[in-house]
């Protein structure tokens, strides 16, 4: 634990020694150095997108219809004659920016109100906590089902329903490190030095518990993804035809049964790629951050 | 051991008040009109003021509150809207639909994950063990709905040793004789073993899906907690005293080691819920998830709400069920508690 109270506010000489460690973490385990890379493609294919894929995502051509995997469609193509690696390549915008709005979003709502309440305790603790309770009294999936259908079926209220679901997760790791911290004796300088407890907290508590924050957001990542995907593969939030993994895996579910499978295969092992990247670099980024809780 | 039983009962009791507090909130305030919804987009506003009346929705929110706990003491649901037919009574006609599925998938996983949990901590190292962290690693990266197509692909269309994934059975049979809602358990009772095979063969490949995505968890975390079993005291003790390999993992380890896999089910519990929805959506099976999914694309509030309600009812009925296995498994628990 005093390991670990200790990484904050690292000295200049100690960011030298964090890149020695970070190369050893992946030289220990390359898996994270392939994790690596392929964020590194889903990045440049989120970026880049419509600009790089060989045909127009939505174009549709009745002449190559259902055509299995080939040198000029790379995936095949789908029932409309939409080449499939086209929108394969063009839903990585939407896909990544959907977690990483949720996963901002349930930074700011969970991550903050979680340190509130662990330097502040009292009746703030007891509100994120009752309220963290509650939501982990659903299953999460259909907890977001539910937001969805209330709220409305678009884009923007899946990326609400994600972060929501995911809130307890974010209250109570911050909770947990802003409760150790609380007694600190940097906190106390502080407090007297005269600064306030609201100021403390966002200068003090809060670029210290940052690195466990990061890690955090890196595991949650794939999971945002999957649960998004999932939502817009039951037909909720994302509409054809806008390219997106989970609705193509939809789309293509149907001719699984007669073996056109290149439909669902391509989208799916996209989404699959993405998430277990994610994992990777999350559990990569936790060796760094926090090498004690190493499996 | 009853008191201590009514105790966790009575801790169960704010989770519940939470859940039906959320699942009324969510449709009376949230932004947008819930009786224009309703009324639908071509509604009057007259009609529209008419439909408000009649669903309370004019009174003070309180009131309504009260009405919809009414409801909910005396088991009612609403009505959907688009088929009229009671929620409650849909709910209870396809609940054994699902529970079946989700069972038998999460018995099929406990039967390869604990295995092989057990296997890569007292073997660290070998390849079961690398078998088990890679199995643990892909296992929570993959969509449910995905592999489920994938088991569909190889075992209905390239091997065609699986039926086509259209529902709990084959048209040619008709369902057993209704006891349990369970076809396995019904058409055992019922002597049919030819519907048995049928549901069985239905059921396999689904259930499948639901094992696949829950193996991860639950081996993941059956081999932490017995390498941390078996690096304790006891053990050495046991071991010194000249017992078989056999009586020191299984009924000294394993018996130690089972409360945090116990734990990790509630986790599991709650994938596996959601997961449900999806697989039931993959496979046509007419369980409660499929049910929400034609409302939700139908805007047909009254089901999903109670879809929501049931599942998280169930979800926190079963999180007691778990604690108080804790005590049967753990004595030490239950003197404490």
């Amino acid at each position: 634990m005093t390991a670990r109270a200790q990484t904050g506010a690292p000295p200049a000489r100690s960011s030298f020694a964090l890149l020695r460690h970070a190369r050893y973490v992946i030289g220990e385990n390359p898996v994270t150095g392939i994790a690596f890379a392929i964020f590194v493609l889903l990045v440049v294919a989120a970026l880049l997108g419509p600009l790089v894929t060989p045909y127009d995502p939505l174009a549709s051509d009745t002449s190559a219809t259902l055509r299995a995997p080939s040198a000029k469609h790379w995936f095949g193509t789908d029932q409309l004659g939409r080449d499939i690696f086209s929108r394969v390549v063009a839903a990585t915008r939407l896909d990544l920016g959907i977690a990483i709005f949720s996963v901002a979003l349930v930074f700011a709502l969970g991550g903050l109100s979680g340190i509130a309440a662990g330097f502040f305790g009292g009746w703030v603790d007891r509100v994120v906590c009752r309220i963290a309770d509650t939501i982990m009294a659903f299953p999460l999936f259909v907890l977001a089902m539910g937001i969805v259908a209330a709220l409305g079926n678009t884009v923007t209220n899946i990326v609400i329903a994600t972060a929501i679901i995911n809130f307890p997760l974010y209250a109570r790791v911050a909770r947990a490190e802003a409760n150790v911290r609380r007694e600190a004796g940097f906190v106390m300088a502080a407090r007297l030095c005269g600064n306030g407890e609201l100021r403390i907290l966002l200068t003090q508590i809060l670029p210290n518990i940052m690195p466990i924050m990061m890690v955090q957001m890196s595991l949650t990542m794939g999971y945002a993804i999957l649960n998004a995907a999932g939502l817009s593969f039951i037909g909720l939030g994302v509409r054809p035809p806008t390219p997106e993994w989970g609705i193509m895996v939809a789309e293509g579910a149907a001719f699984i049964v007669s073996g056109e499978w290149w439909i669902a295969f391509f989208p799916g092992l996209a989404l699959m790629l993405a998430v277990f990247c994610f994992n990777l670099l999350g559990d990569g980024l936790r060796d760094i951050v926090d090498p004690q809780r190493r499996t | 051991m009853l008191r201590q039983v009514l105790k966790r009962l009575a801790t169960a009791i704010p989770s519940v008040i939470g859940v039906v507090v959320v699942t009324f909130l969510l449709t009376r305030v949230l932004p947008g009109d819930t009786a224009a919804y309703f009324a639908g987009p071509a509604a009057t506003p007259q009609a529209i003021a008419e439909i408000r009346a009649k669903l309370g929705l004019d009174r003070p929110l309180p009131e309504q509150f009260a009405a919809y706990v009414k409801d909910l003491a005396t088991g009612n649901l609403g009505n959907s809207l688009s088929t009229g037919r009671a929620v409650t009574t849909e709910i209870i006609a396809r609940l054994p639909a699902s529970a079946e599925l989700t069972l038998v998938g999460l018995l099929l996983s406990m039967a390869v994950a604990i295995p092989l949990g057990i296997v890569a901590a007292v073997k660290q190292g070998s390849i079961v063990d690398h078998a088990c962290r890679m199995v643990a690693t892909a296992g929570v990266s993959l969509p449910v709905f995905f592999t489920g197509l994938l088991l569909v692909y190889v075992f209905y269309f390239l091997l065609g040793w699986a039926p086509a994934p259209l529902g709990r059975l084959d048209v040619f049979y008709s369902a057993p004789p209704d006891v349990t809602g369970f076809y396995l358990i019904d058409s055992l009772i019922a002597r049919d073993l030819d519907t048995f095979r049928a549901a069985a063969a239905q059921l396999v490949v689904p259930a499948l899906t639901m094992g696949i995505f829950s193996l991860a968890p639950i081996a993941r975390m059956t081999r932490a907690s017995m390498l941390a079993v078996l690096s304790s005291e006891f053990i050495r003790t046991a071991r010194a005293s000249g017992l078989t390999p056999r009586t020191v993992i299984i009924t000294y380890a394993f018996r130690n080691a089972l409360l945090p896999v116990i734990t990790t089910l509630g986790m599991v519990f709650s994938f596996l819920l959601g997961a449900n929805v999806l697989v039931e959506k993959v496979f046509a099976w007419p369980g409660i998830g499929s049910y929400a999914i034609e409302a939700l694309i139908a805007s047909d509030y009254a089901p999903v709400q109670g879809f929501v309600l049931t599942m998280a009812i169930m979800y926190v009925a079963l999180n007691l069920v778990i604690d108080l296995l804790y005590g049967v498994i753990d004595p030490r628990v239950r003197i404490e508690g």
